[in-house]
């Protein structure tokens, strides 16, 4: 037997009995970083590989939302600093040691890259569109010329984005859970599959539509190996990290992680999308709506989860 | 360059929480948080209990992942390998509090992180931290692990000891006398 008790001292706001440092900010922006992340890679890629017209809500019209996304998750994070005066800091300091150093330079690059590139294909989506600005009309026509390698320069920072957010946890020794490097390409996984959900929510040709399926059938299936393997790994591993998957194989989480996330989010989507492509089933937006949802709560009960895994004393 | 350190006698300490409300008085702690705290620690099957009693706080880790991920520089580790927050530099990001296996830091109500600093106002001078000085048993005892004179050096030869969680990695510099 072994009992742990703190009888003087603690019972501190936001530590005790576990962890509650981050509420629904964090899990926010987490998501919000990878759905804008998966949205500017296919924009991206597809935009270089010559396809501007063939697929136009993947290359021209959801990265029109992407720097509103961008800019709603950079304000969720804001409002869960304890020292929002203090939030320029993180841009007087590089420290390549921690993620979130790092993750704040990417932010820091992207986010005016994702405007430029809205820029860029704003006028191609609405013909009206006007800047009111001559000065405008001048710099959206000079990026224009510039526009593949902000294209390349997109594809290599939503890369990054995408990982960072999972790279973020999983740095956290502390807390188990985390602590696996499987987070970084299931985040981004989850990021590239919501953000094709996001295209496929708006798309509207049928071919368009096709593509988008078949590759997030693709990406749902990695996603669905990587938890497998995440599992894998920790029962594989010390301890603490068997105690740690037990929370989501028996303890408090385990509802919720199969059921929202890997269930309703993953499998069910996956399964709708098939029959979809196979013309079983008449194509809707539901599988889309799965995605979207199924790639917050992923977030969401991760970052619960890591909150109340711990080393215990 | 000292590596500070502290030794707990185990078999000493009473629990009395002196050194809780010495530090919270020392260093101005708000009310509902603190720097140190008093674990009792059960271990064994009934009838061979074996209890210890422990003063913890931050470890001042030599290994510490809470300056590691800091993204600003605010967690540091200063003279004699004592780790501080530098307020003025703090976000508030709470990524150290994430990254430590042992709870010990927390969000001061100003909004920057705060926790132990091994009294680093005192040390400066030379005195022993507030709880260290405070305690009525003696059993705590503060100074250069680095020193092989020195009285925590000589302890930490003399009788058996433990960290707390080495398996997180963090080397952390607070060891207990069993
Ligand atoms: S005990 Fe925690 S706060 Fe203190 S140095 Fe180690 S990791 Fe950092
Ligand atoms: S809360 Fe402050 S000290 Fe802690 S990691 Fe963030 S900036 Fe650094």
């Amino acid at each position: 037997m072994q009992e742990y008790t703190i009888t003087s001292g603690r019972n501190m706001a936001h530590i005790d009995p576990t962890l509650s440092i981050w509420g629904w900010e964090v899990p926010v922006y987490l998501y919000l970083g990878g759905l804008v992340a998966g949205v500017l890679f296919f924009s991206a890629l597809y935009f270089i590989r010559g396809k501007a017209d063939e697929m136009p809500t993947v290359v021209r019209v959801t990265p029109l939302l992407a720097p509103i996304l961008l800019g709603l998750g950079l304000f969720t994070l804001f409002l869960d600093l304890e020292y929002k005066l203090h939030v320029f800091r993180f841009y007087t300091n590089i420290r390549l040691e921690s993620p979130m150093s790092w993750g704040s330079w990417t932010l820091a690059a992207i986010f005016p890259l994702s405007l430029l590139w809205a820029a860029i294909h704003v006028g191609k989506v609405f013909p009206k569109w006007r800047w009111p600005f001559g000065w405008m009309d001048r710099m959206v026509a000079i990026a224009e010329t510039y526009a593949r390698p902000i294209a390349w320069s997109l594809i290599v920072y939503s890369v990054i984005l995408g990982i960072y957010t999972g790279i973020l946890l999983s740095a956290f020794n502390a807390r188990p859970i985390w602590n696996t490097a499987i987070l970084g390409p299931l985040f981004l996984a989850s990021g590239l599959s919501t953000g094709l959900a996001l295209n496929m929510l708006f798309s509207k040709e049928k071919n368009e539509l096709h593509l988008l399926g078949k590759i997030d059938v693709m990406t749902i299936a990695v996603e669905v190996f990587l938890i497998i393997h995440m599992f894998m790994g920790f029962l594989a591993s010390a301890e603490i990290h068997i105690q740690a998957a037990g929370l989501f194989l028996g303890g408090p989480f385990t509802a919720s992680f199969w059921v929202f996330v890997v269930a309703l989010g993953l499998l069910v989507p996956l399964l709708l999308e098939l029959l979809e492509l196979r013309g079983r089933i008449a194509a809707t937006k539901i599988p889309a709506l799965l995605v979207l949802a199924g790639g917050f709560f992923l977030r969401y009960i991760i970052v619960e989860a890591g909150q109340v895994s711990t080393w215990g004393l | 360059m000292a590596r500070y350190g502290m030794v707990i006698d185990t078999k000493r300490c009473v629990g009395c929480a002196d050194c809780v409300v010495a530090c919270q008085t020392e260093n101005n702690v708000p009310e509902g948080f603190c720097r140190d705290w008093i674990v009792e620690a059960l271990d064994g099957e009934y009838p061979d209990l074996r209890m210890e009693i422990r003063s913890e706080r931050c470890n001042h880790c030599e290994n510490a992942p809470c300056v590691r991920c800091c993204p600003t520089g605010a967690s540091q580790i200063t003279d004699g390998g004592i780790v501080l927050v530098e307020e003025a530099e703090c976000t508030g990001c709470k990524a150290c509090i994430a990254s430590c296996p042992y709870d010990a830091r927390f969000v001061h109500p100003e909004g920057y992180v705060d926790k132990c600093t091994f009294c680093y106002h005192r040390v400066k001078e030379g005195q022993d931290p507030a709880c260290v000085a405070v305690c009525p048993t003696k059993c705590m005892h503060f100074g250069d692990l680095e020193d092989p004179h020195s009285e925590v050096s000589k302890l930490l030869r003399s009788r058996p000891n433990h960290a707390l969680i080495p398996e997180a990695g963090t080397k952390p510099k607070i060891f207990y006398l069993t």
